[in-house]
């Protein structure tokens, strides 16, 4: 398989999970969550004043009243932008040196 | 296992982040060397998938749940430093777009789950590998035991940094996380044997080190 079709693939596969399963992730607290739950530490975590103003707190697509719709939405922007991040930061430190004939 | 703020002191923020700053940027300068013109793209799907895999919590017993990590599936795919990079990449965009995690917190989140699941777990993942066979096996047993230790070692050092920060005694903090964090690290690795296998059987040569030799064809006994 070239790398071209690989990427392709690989890169759908991810925005599919992330825009068509996670709707359907358990809600249940994670690992970390349930143990603040447990020992009472919960209440102490707090929203940075930066994450007030978070564009999808929670993973909720902003202006999306069905729940599963707006979760879908925010996996299917955010792993596009994560790609795109990822990419961006390999392709930029990998530009620095000439290319391999 | 996303630290939000609140949950550690700044002392021990600073503290996690001085490391975690490191471990990044020498995987920046990594990434000149260990980045060949197929693994550009490679890094940007890696992060990709790995961030689309962590919103897939799946239950554990108790009602709670937890979600893929990605540490030891970077690591195989990018090496060990650039694992660290994928993980840092997506922890910045869960913490600053979907508030998940903490900003204050984010340098033990890169410390914990990139700097010790990618760079020690999954660079010691790397050299069990190489002193293993060269067989597809190996690979997947490595992978397996190296995801599953990238968990258990995050929620030990998100344990110590709770304790540390005075936000709950380590005595009952680190039997709590890491009994949870025991049964989400089977999870870890089977997703992680699982995506491992499907690069195996389309582009093994993707696979970070010496490529598995094919299995040998069985011949049916007739």
């Amino acid at each position: 398989m070239r790398t071209r079709w690989f990427i392709i693939l690989a890169l759908a596969v991810a925005v599919g999970l992330a825009s068509a399963v996670s709707p359907y992730a358990s809600s249940s607290p994670d690992g970390l969550e349930k143990v603040a739950a447990d020992q009472a530490f919960l209440e102490r975590g707090a929203l940075h004043a930066v994450q007030e103003e978070s564009p999808a707190p929670d993973y909720a697509f902003p202006g999306v009243d069905d729940p599963r719709v707006a979760t879908g939405l925010a996996g299917f922007v955010g792993t596009l932008m994560v790609f795109g991040l990822g990419y961006g930061i390999a392709a930029v430190t990998r530009g620095h040196r000439p290319r391999a004939a | 296992m996303h630290i939000p703020d609140g949950f550690v002191s700044n002392e021990v923020a600073v503290v996690c982040a001085v490391p975690a700053i490191g471990a990044v940027g020498y995987a920046l300068r990594r990434a000149e060397v260990d980045l060949d013109d197929r693994r550009v793209p490679l890094l940007g799907v890696t992060a990709a998938f790995v961030f689309a895999a962590q919103m897939l919590n799946f239950p554990v017993a108790g009602g709670t749940s937890g979600h893929f990590l990605g540490a030891a599936l970077a690591a195989l795919l990018l090496g060990p430093w650039l694992a660290c990079l994928v993980l840092a990449v997506v922890l910045a965009v869960q913490a600053f777009l979907f508030a998940d995690g903490g900003i204050t917190a984010l340098g033990a989140n890169v410390l914990n789950m990139g700097a010790i699941g990618g760079v020690v777990v999954g660079g010691l993942m790397l050299a069990v590998r190489k002193a293993l066979p060269n067989t597809r096996t190996a690979l997947l047993g490595a992978a397996a035991a190296g995801a599953w230790l990238a968990v258990m070692a995050g929620a030990a050092a998100c344990a110590v940094e709770l304790a540390v920060s005075g936000t709950v005694p380590l005595a009952t903090v680190l039997p709590a996380m890491l009994g949870v964090h025991a049964v989400i690290a089977v999870g870890e690795a089977v997703i992680t044997v699982a995506a491992v296998s499907a690069v195996l059987a389309t582009r093994p040569d993707l696979i970070h080190g010496p490529v598995p030799e094919p299995a040998a064809p069985i011949l049916a006994a007739s």
